[in-house]
């Protein structure tokens, strides 16, 4: 056993990486929910995002295209999931779960053609001046850009849900479907835009999982990221800097338990493998005992507009 | 009348308002005029038409025929949007808010052009104590007290300095204090030149507040008066017609003691309801007894407590002289007590359900349906279609699902699969709400037949004149208080005005 193996800056420094999947898929996920809807569809959301992602980024060279593209797909397909289940008013949770299932299949298809490719790499942005400062410097600034554009994502959800008259209105919908619609908002149409921007991140997230984090597309590689997306959104109370802390320490503790396996500790492969889920549930669990927790009030209920 | 001086100057004006639902004309070329700041009380008993009235002056329905004019002017509302808009604005019975969200945050979606959150917050709390209202704009709206609550929804009216307010039942949940304090703001508005339509039951509130009343019945305006003219008797045997129905049936000698609760308290189990105290009742084989009561006085936790949903903190509960306190509703029945609560979709039938599975729900024990575990569906659908047969329920068959019938046929199936069960003790909570005439007729004749058999009946309902038909004795809940219980026959309208008060109810009975 060799702890000394084990570098704190590199640890902190991975991450980042290892969590950005996790963050893009929860807080894309906590939108849709804040607006009422229960989309089980994110693990079938991400591993489209990133066949897709990752056969635009081989194409094209270019990961950045990638990107747009696995949100364009991750989007197109919650929409599938959209109209079902607002227009044809299928259950939500029978239609998340089939999501994920088409998902899955759909992407093992698309991509077999692409096992085995080596993914274009990303860039790294070493920001000028921050990415010197010694410590901080290459845990937090010397990332892809990806990295960043989750951390402004989480900004601006935080930003609109709280203190614009959009995000009022869409928590709004989510807190009393019935309410909203005598008042005059329009359920549907504001359901709608949120399930787009859950499934654009969440294929964002994928996308990283199969242009950055590995790098290159083998089947069924997200692995349940999306499923604990899920129980991070529930976890963290629908709050966006909780599903920040919660993916962060997800993906910490998945860092530092392959590093503590390989340094050759002596605790059971089995547990450290399970740790990243245990620790980031106890964790969250501990934060939202106190305080309000509250889901929202029409969360995955069926809305029938009256009069 | 001086009915041409009051319309040239009128706020609005009603002109022949008439809307006809299946079977029912809701309000029948309805006509009366509204002064600038005065408060108009709407008066009638439940489904005299009085919210299909409000809901066409706030756009939620529209008229069959007849017109409405604003300050001189054409008013047609398409929606509320467009109501709000002309100046009406409407506090609901069941409040319309968002539990999660702060006050402000709730009042600014009332808005259509909300100022900035600190702006509004600022306004909020300067409207709220002028008119005596206060209100922090920071709390969460769940956490608040129903007085708190309607507090919201009256801000949100009130910033978009409304030109007629209709307020439905507003004092329904509130405490006799916090209807002190909603007082004092209306008065305030209507020195402010704000009109107010008033519903409410509680004639003591109305003479206390209104200048004028509307009468209606039946969907007809029966009557205009100056509430604070009349008593509060005068206005209730205008409410319910001079003549009350004498019971054309012989009271017939009663039997032996079928239920009894002596000393019944339970705090209620919703969050809006209202405890029992301290109630006691006898009821006698071959004998019915009506209780009266405006909604929300305890009518759906007192059957609760002798349908065994809930149970008695305190006293007792005995059938044919058993103590049944504690126990399910299940063993109730096969005792003999059966139950009809008032709620027809998803308290006393399941809607997705057909009608034969619904007769199976409450009749398995007593008609013996169900055989070591398994059902015995042939029987079972036997006993629907008797059902259906004898209570005339009008149903393509017994296989269609219970949310497809109309409210009517759905309320003969339910009191029907009750009685052909031969109950020892029945209870009805609102047996013809919201049911036709033809159909109220025949499940308030089915309920006599079944007294006349012998059973005890106990008929829980807002509606007196059909208490005065069918019931031997009447009484009346009052904030979870039962009046004791006197012969109907040869009851004044004063008399029953006074123990749906409350107050004076033991002068009365003695």
């Amino acid at each position: 056993m060799d702890l000394g193996q084990i570098n704190p800056l590199l640890l902190l420094a991975s991450l980042m990486v290892a969590a950005t999947p996790i963050l893009l898929a929860a807080i894309g996920e906590a939108v849709v929910e804040k607006s009422g809807v229960l989309n089980l569809g994110v693990e079938g959301m991400m591993i489209t995002g990133a066949v897709v992602g990752f056969a635009f980024g081989v194409n094209t060279g270019a990961p950045s295209i990638g990107f747009v593209a696995a949100a364009f797909a991750g989007a197109a397909l919650s929409m599938l999931f959209g109209v079902l289940v607002l227009y044809l008013k299928s259950n939500q949770v029978a239609t998340g779960l089939g999501l994920t299932l088409f998902g899955l299949g759909l992407s093992a298809l698309i991509g077999k053609p692409y096992e085995g490719i080596k993914a274009p790499t990303m860039a790294k942005w070493e920001i000028p001046l921050l990415s010197d400062i010694p410590v901080l410097g290459p845990i937090m600034f010397r990332h892809d850009p990806m990295v960043y554009v989750s951390l402004i994502i989480v900004a601006l959800t935080w930003y609109v849900l709280t203190r614009t008259r959009a995000g009022l209105i869409l928590r709004g919908v989510g807190e009393n479907h019935n309410a909203a619609h005598a008042l005059g908002y329009k359920v549907i149409r504001v359901r709608l835009m949120a399930i787009a921007f859950g499934g654009a991140c969440a294929g964002m997230g994928g996308a990283y999982i199969s242009l950055v984090r590995v790098p290159q597309w083998v089947e069924g590689m997200t692995a349940g990221a999306g499923w604990i997306a899920l129980a991070i959104v529930v976890f963290a109370s629908w709050r966006p800097w909780r599903v920040l802390l919660g993916a962060y320490l997800f993906g910490g503790i998945s860092v530092l338990q392959l590093n503590l396996q390989a340094a050759g500790v002596p605790i059971p492969v089995e547990i450290l493998a399970m740790s990243p889920y245990l620790i980031t549930i106890l964790v969250l669990v501990v934060i939202s005992l106190r305080g309000n927790h509250g889901a929202p009030g029409s969360l995955g209920r069926e809305f029938h507009a009256t009069h | 009348m001086t009915g041409d001086m009051r319309q040239g100057d009128a706020l609005m004006t009603l002109e022949g308002l008439t809307k006809a639902y299946p079977g029912v004309l809701a309000n029948d070329q309805v006509s009366f005029s509204l002064l600038p700041g005065e408060v108009h009380a709407l008066l009638g008993e439940n489904g005299a038409g009085k919210s299909t009235l409000v809901k066409m002056i706030y756009g939620l329905v529209k008229p069959d025929a007849g017109q409405m004019t604003l300050n001189g002017e054409a008013f047609a509302p398409v929606n509320p949007a467009a109501a709000r808009a002309a100046g009406v604005a409407m506090v609901f019975q069941h409040f319309s808010l968002f539990d999660a969200l702060s006050v402000a945050e709730n009042i600014a979606l009332g808005m259509d052009n909300p100022p900035s959150t600190r702006e509004l917050a600022s306004r909020i709390r300067e409207v709220s104590q002028a008119y005596g209202l206060p209100l922090d704009p920071d709390r969460i709206v769940g956490d608040l007290s129903a007085g708190e609550r309607q507090r919201v929804e009256i801000i949100r009216c009130l910033l978009q300095n409304p030109k007629l307010l209709i307020m439905d039942e507003p004092t329904s949940v509130l405490t006799p204090q916090e209807v002190e304090i909603l007082f004092e703001t209306l008065r305030k508005l209507t020195s402010e030149g704000t009109s107010i339509l008033y519903i409410s039951h509680k004639l003591e509130e109305i003479r206390a507040l209104c200048e004028h009343a509307t009468i209606l019945r039946h969907g007809v305006v029966v009557d205009t008066c100056d509430p604070r003219e009349k008593s509060a008797r005068e206005l209730a045997e205008l409410m319910v017609g001079d003549k009350l129905h004498v019971p054309s049936r012989d009271p017939a000698e009663p039997g032996a003691v079928a239920l009894s609760l002596s000393g019944v308290s339970m705090p209620s189990p919703s969050e809006f309801g209202t405890d029992l105290r301290n109630v006691s009742l006898e009821v006698r084989k071959g004998e019915v007894l009506g209780i009266g009561g405006v909604a929300g006085n305890g009518q759906d936790e007192l059957l609760a407590v002798m349908s065994g949903e809930a149970r008695a903190q305190d006293g007792s509960i005995t059938l044919a002289g058993e103590e049944i306190n504690t126990l399910s509703p299940g063993a109730r029945r096969a005792r003999g007590l059966l139950t009809a609560p008032e709620e027809r979709l998803g308290h006393s039938a399941a809607p997705e359900m057909s009608l034969i599975e619904n007769a199976l729900l409450t009749g398995s024990v007593r008609e013996k349906l169900v055989d070591r575990g398994f059902l015995r569906w042939n029987k079972t659908e036997k006993f629907a279609r008797r059902i259906i047969e004898a209570f005339d329920v009008r149903t393509p068959s017994a296989d269609n699902a219970a949310g497809s019938l109309s409210g009517g046929n759905l309320q003969k199936f339910v009191i029907g699969r009750e009685v052909l069960q031969n109950p020892d003790v029945l209870v009805v909570n609102q047996p013809t709400w919201g049911v036709d005439a033809a159909a109220a007729a025949s499940i308030r004749q089915s309920l006599l037949d079944l007294a006349h058999k012998g059973a005890a009946v106990i008929v829980i309902s807002q509606d007196l004149d059909e208490l005065m038909e069918i019931s031997d004795r009447f009484t009346a809940l009052n904030e979870g208080r039962l009046a004791r219980p006197v012969p109907t026959q040869g009851l004044s309208v004063e008399e029953i005005g006074l123990m749906m008060g409350g107050a004076e109810s033991d002068e009365v009975a003695a």
